[in-house]
């Protein structure tokens, strides 16, 4: 296996690296205030200062983009912080007591919260609180809970029959530095690659849900309402979708392939059994 | 198995429930009533007590909440507060929409998933293998609206073959239903059969490693033949687990996809709903979807237990 390049890790990470890149670059600098509404360059064919071309209030498509990046990272990160943060902690007590009530409880919730789609959670939250970024964040990272919670379970479920685990208990350990100290590191890999899998979910998440307006708020600019602005232009200037559309794909793309390209670098184990298939 | 029946189905019962009581909380604390806004601000503080007492929503809410839900165990999704029309009745109008355009997605995704998917494990060592396991990837980074945006742009703007959306009825003009939704079945199908592309192409894979389908080739069956004979059958198990859980991934897809094609099913109806702070409305659609996740999950669970006994005792 040495020596040979990790397709899916090279491609995935250079994916998500050029979306980092770009949402850290907008911070200091894009071509045009992304959202400067400028009716001189009202739906400006791509050139002249204007890489990509201007939406139909003039604002430059790239600079919309690259602070869309942004928009899409920020919702990401706090979604799947959320998810981990709640869900592991979860997985990791039902998995450590498997047949007691804490499991049960905890898996039954599960199945609950799992009922709540995202969409659904931020339309409720957003009927309620005013739709935003925040119910956006709120409803896709609760709603990933539970794809952390098993993830965790099951991971935890492995590493509770091995010797070492049974070595700590004997030599007394309380659960709780157990679960931080032997657990904890022991299903981490799982964690990371459950993590880069339910950032592209949740990026397909927040594009549905600012599609819809119930995700950013304008005039902050979102991959998903630049989709929703475009669709009326469809006919006229198409180019307005492909940009963002073409965006959301491969951040997507790349967070997958990431996920995918972790899972066999940290589980050799995986590694051989895809090897043969 | 009946045992597991049983408690599968006092589960499902007691999650629906919980289910309504979020829902009902959720929507109980939306500031605003519905009285004073039915009436506006000039209203007199008598009128909106009558008004009040008219809609029940002066009762304590543990009270509100078990008659709406008793209601909804008979089917009665209670009147609006803005419209006064029924709530289930309209939800019924848009039920039927929603599962056309989802059940149709399924059957597109079904199609294509099913050969190119055991075509991708047969070949899984050829070039062409890889290239559907590549195509499958970046199908699972397209959402279904951007796909129908696609599609719109494709079939509408540049062909100008199908219409880009709108919505006939069946009884009135098949045809045109048809054409109708055409592209909205393709945009939710494509997506899901490149998630499904992927899941068929390793239960094959597994299966294509199993001792009966050697002897089945051992006794003079062609690859093709034995993997029909044998084969997709066994590979139909964890397939059909995920085709279950794709249903529900589907109809929250169809939300979005309504919107792109304004077709009139339940998310349209929803999204209404918020806009005109339709309460009854949205808590009812809101169930009605949260029912229908909880529904497909139960039998996903109750097919696996009957297909494979080991599972009963886990859960």
């Amino acid at each position: 296996m040495r020596g040979r390049v990790n397709t899916a890790l090279v491609t995935g990470g250079a994916l998500v690296g050029l979306v980092v890149l770009a949402a850290l670059v907008s911070f200091v600098w894009t071509p045009h205030d992304p959202t400067y509404v400028d009716a001189a360059n009202k739906l400006r064919e791509p050139g002249g200062g204007h890489l990509l071309g201007a939406d139909k209030f003039g604002r430059d498509t790239l600079s919309q983009l690259m602070v869309g990046a942004r928009t899409t990272l920020y919702v990401g990160v706090v979604a799947v912080g959320i998810a981990a943060l709640l869900g592991t902690p979860l997985g990791v007590l039902a998995g450590m007591t498997p047949r007691g009530w804490q499991a049960e409880l905890v898996m039954r919730v599960n199945d609950l919260v799992f009922a709540f789609p995202a969409l659904l959670l931020a339309v409720m939250l957003g009927a309620v609180y005013g739709a935003g970024t925040l119910t956006a964040m709120i409803a896709i990272g609760v709603a990933t809970v539970p794809a952390f919670a098993r993830v965790a379970r099951a991971a935890t479920m492995q590493v509770m029959v091995t010797d070492y685990i049974l070595a700590a208990r004997a030599a007394g350990r309380r659960r709780t530095a157990i679960a931080v100290r032997h657990v904890l590191p022991n299903i981490g890999s799982v964690l990371i690659v459950q993590a880069s899998v339910s950032f592209a979910i949740a990026i397909l998440a927040e594009a549905a849900l600012s599609f819809l307006g119930f995700g950013t708020r304008p005039p902050t600019p979102s991959w998903g309402r630049m989709l929703q602005e475009s669709q009326e232009l469809l006919f006229s200037t198409p180019r307005l979708a492909l940009w963002p559309g073409l965006a959301i794909a491969l951040a997507v793309l790349g967070f997958n392939l990431l996920g995918d390209g972790l899972r066999d670098h940290l589980d050799p184990k995986l590694r051989r059994v895809r090897a043969e298939g | 198995m009946i045992l597991y029946l049983l408690k599968r189905l006092a589960v499902l019962l007691a999650s629906t429930a919980v289910a309504g009581a979020v829902v009902f909380a959720f929507m109980a604390v939306l500031p605003g009533d519905p009285a004073e806004i039915a009436l506006g601000v000039n209203a007199t503080p008598e009128a909106v007590a009558r008004l009040r007492a008219e809609f029940g929503t002066d009762r304590p809410p543990v009270v509100q909440f078990l008659d709406w839900f008793g209601g909804l165990l008979q089917g009665d999704f209670g009147t609006s507060y803005v419209t006064s029309s029924p709530v289930g009745e309209q939800i019924g109008d848009r039920l039927g929409v929603t599962a056309v355009l989802v059940a149709g997605g399924m059957l597109i995704a079904l199609l294509v998933a099913v050969p190119v998917g055991t075509f991708a494990a047969v070949h899984h060592r050829d070039p062409l293998g890889a290239a559907i396991s590549a195509a499958s990837q970046v199908g699972l980074a397209v959402p279904a609206f951007l796909a129908g945006i696609l599609l719109v742009f494709v079939f509408a703007v540049r062909a100008q073959a199908l219409p880009s959306g709108g919505y006939v009825p069946l009884a009135e003009d098949p045809a045109g239903w048809l054409r109708g939704l055409l592209l909205p079945w393709l945009s939710l199908g494509l997506v899901q059969a490149a998630v499904l592309t992927r899941y068929v192409r390793s239960a094959v894979l597994d299966v294509m490693r199993e001792d009966y389908l050697r002897t089945a080739r051992a006794k003079g069956r062609g690859r093709m033949g034995a993997l029909w004979r044998h084969g997709l059958r066994n590979a139909a198990v964890p397939v059909v687990t995920v085709l279950g859980l794709q249903l529900a991934t589907l109809l929250v897809g169809a939300v979005v996809v309504e919107r792109v094609f304004v077709i009139p099913g339940l998310g349209d109806l929803l999204l209404n709903g918020v806009a005109g702070r339709d309460l009854l409305l949205v808590q009812g659609v809101v169930m009605v979807l949260v029912v229908a996740v909880l529904l497909i999950n139960f039998v996903v669970d109750v097919c696996y237990a009957a297909l494979d006994p080991r599972l009963r005792g886990t859960r």
